[in-house]
């Protein structure tokens, strides 16, 4: 115990003495630190708000697109050009496959609406009743698209908020006609905002499946079955979605008659592969902020090993005069091994208080939500330590083997 | 105490081999006060660090309390710097950032811990009772090297060695220095070693070695 009071009475005195000279070698690693805790909170943050958001989709769903077609000489379209997916699939689904609570296929299609003089090109959605369990929307004013408006094909339309916002601006939009092509449809309904997600729901019109149908030609396939450009359902039991994908493409295959060695022309993707996907670029994201932000404590590590060079340089003769008081090759080392990590360390601290301040403050703004773990500040302090031992190593070692006789001599 | 038995040094300066002891014998007794003369570059401090385990002979073997130190190991030799040995410098080599109490503690640091009490105590011995918390700079050259011989002499170690202790010093300070060592001496019988050029502070010892190019080449009792 006493001789761990003396060790840091006498690291406490080579960093004190030089105050200025500690300081700045301290701030390399503080900036280092504090960039890593920062940016690593950014990234994490990021990947937070997004889960979280795909979360709110509901992590039960899964949506059914077209396939890539191929043209003639070989051109691949990309996914969902190809017009194989069919009203009569979701049907043949909804009957044969087991775990299912609500399924909703839907029809998209561009299209000019004017109302009055303002005039919009949005996405126009065919859908089924349905679709609002599936999506997990609610209507913020008016109704949805009832069984009974599905069945007759009436020209009704159920707004995203962001549509209405640019449509009416404030004005109350229920019950006021728009058109959409060459068709006067009626608002029945406004969906309520569910902010930014991956398709977000604000930007479209609803009007029912089987009006839009109507409107739009080539939705007939060659068997004529009615073309849908999704499919989108949800599973009663998380724990079967892998089942209920597997189940479906079988499904669809056969429909389809394909061949067992030919491609799907339909894709299956569970939210939950895309939430895995998207987690796993943001994780890559996060470490590449990281990795920039431990080059600077990289940088700052060469800075202790200078400085602690300079230091040994500098204190020559201190070292000689211990040495003759009987000090031994590796209390010279530790001497100055602890005054490196005890250098990085506080700077760590520092830095991580500082990073911490940074990223509170970025939260604040409300720009970007941060998250700083508390794995990411162990392992910063624990890094900015080790660069301490690291870099201090060889000064240090350099210290302990200096000539007792030289260094006396030196000035 | 200290028997040395044909002990060279020889120093690689280049391609030249420059041979700074040529086969020194001596032998002292536990208690006795020497001082050890010649001219510079006679080998004196050469051999002053030989015998405070500084430095290794290139030949020769050397026993201390009749244990042979010269093939140890330098963590081995820094033990008995640490234990057995006080060294005062011509320069006083005390930490210019550490008060006159904190260098003395540090003369206990590598032998077994601090101890403030003894601290204060071998400082009042030195008559710097009233200094204890000035640095080097506020201090005196005589008085630094009284902190230098209080931080040598407060681990109570059986050997004391002295290079040239009084050689920046004013002859009214050296003589100071000199009656505080032999008074020291006197009190507490340590084996002491002092080198000197300076005929008057030979005086004060019982016995003189005079060395002249690496060779003890008079020895008498004064």
């Amino acid at each position: 115990m006493k001789k761990w009071l003396g060790m840091f009475a006498t690291v406490w005195l080579g960093v004190a003495t030089h105050k200025l000279r500690s300081f700045l070698t301290m701030l390399g690693i503080v900036i280092g630190v504090a960039a890593v805790i920062a940016l690593m909170s950014i990234g994490r943050g990021a990947e937070s708000s997004i889960l979280s958001r795909i979360q709110g989709l509901g992590s039960n769903l899964i949506t059914i697109s077209p396939g890539s077609s191929t043209g003639a000489g070989g051109v691949r379209g990309g996914f969902g050009s190809s017009q194989t997916l069919t009203l009569e699939d979701a049907e043949a689904i909804s009957q044969e496959v087991p775990y299912l609570s609500a399924i909703a296929p839907s029809y998209s299609s561009s299209l000019q609406v004017i109302v009055n003089s303002n005039n919009l090109n949005s996405r126009v959605t065919g859908v089924t009743p349905e679709y609002v369990q599936v999506y997990n929307l609610q209507t913020a004013e008016g109704d949805f698209i009832s069984e009974y408006y599905y069945q007759q094909a009436m020209k009704v339309a159920v707004l995203g908020s962001n549509v209405k916002q640019t449509l009416f601006g404030d004005d109350d939009p229920i019950g006021q006609q728009i058109r959409m092509g060459s068709n006067i449809f009626t608002v029945i309904g406004v969906l309520q905002s569910k902010g930014v997600t991956i398709s977000s729901s604000d930007d479209i019109i609803l009007v029912p499946l089987t009006t839009l149908q109507q409107m739009v030609a080539r939705t007939i396939t060659s068997k004529g079955e009615h073309v849908v450009s999704s499919i989108a359902l949800t599973v009663s039991d998380q724990q079967q979605t892998t089942y209920v994908g597997d189940a479906i493409t079988t499904l669809l295959r056969d429909r389809h008659q394909l061949t067992p060695d030919a491609d799907s022309d339909f894709r299956v993707i569970s939210l939950e592969e895309i939430a895995g996907a998207l987690n796993q670029t943001m994780n890559t994201m996060t470490l590449l902020l990281g990795a920039i932000a431990a080059i600077s404590l990289l940088v700052g590590g060469i800075g202790v090993m200078n400085i602690m060079l300079v230091s040994v340089l500098e204190r020559t003769r201190e070292i000689g005069i211990r040495k003759a008081l009987g000090a031994r090759e590796q209390d010279i080392w530790g001497q100055f091994l602890i005054e490196a990590a005890f250098l990085t360390f506080s700077g760590g601290i520092i830095g991580v208080i500082i990073g911490w301040g940074i990223s509170l403050a970025i939260n604040y703004t409300g720009v970007m939500t941060t998250v700083v773990s508390p794995d990411i500040v162990i392992l910063a302090v624990s890094v900015s330590v080790g660069i301490g031992l690291f870099f201090g190593f060889y000064p240090a070692w350099n210290a302990s083997r200096l000539d007792p006789i030289q260094a006396l001599r030196s000035e | 105490m200290i028997r040395l038995q044909d002990i060279t040094k020889v120093y690689h300066i280049g391609k030249r081999d420059l041979t700074v002891l040529k086969g020194i014998t001596l032998t002292i007794k536990q208690g006795e006060l020497v001082a050890l003369m010649g001219a510079s570059g006679s080998g004196k401090t050469t051999l002053l660090n030989l015998i405070g385990c500084l430095d290794k002979p290139t030949s020769g073997s050397y026993y201390l309390e009749d244990k042979e130190v010269s093939s140890l190991k330098s963590s081995e030799l820094a033990g008995i710097r640490a234990q057995k040995i006080g060294f005062i410098f011509q320069t006083f080599n005390l930490l210019s950032r550490l008060t006159a109490l904190a260098n003395v503690e540090l003369g206990m640091t590598y032998a077994g811990g601090a101890d403030r009490r003894l601290a204060i105590e071998a400082l009042a011995k030195v008559g710097l009772a009233e200094r204890v918390n000035h640095r080097p700079i506020e201090l005196s050259g005589g008085e630094q090297q009284r902190v230098a011989i209080a931080r040598a002499l407060v681990k109570n170690p059986p050997l004391f060695l002295a290079d040239e202790p009084t050689g920046q010093l004013d002859s009214h300070s050296g003589q100071e220095v000199m009656s505080i060592l032999v008074s020291l001496h006197a009190e507490k019988a340590i084996t002491s070693l002092i080198v000197t050029h300076d005929i008057n502070i030979a005086r004060y010892c019982q016995r003189i070695i005079h060395i002249k190019d690496g060779e003890v080449v008079a020895e008498k009792d004064a």
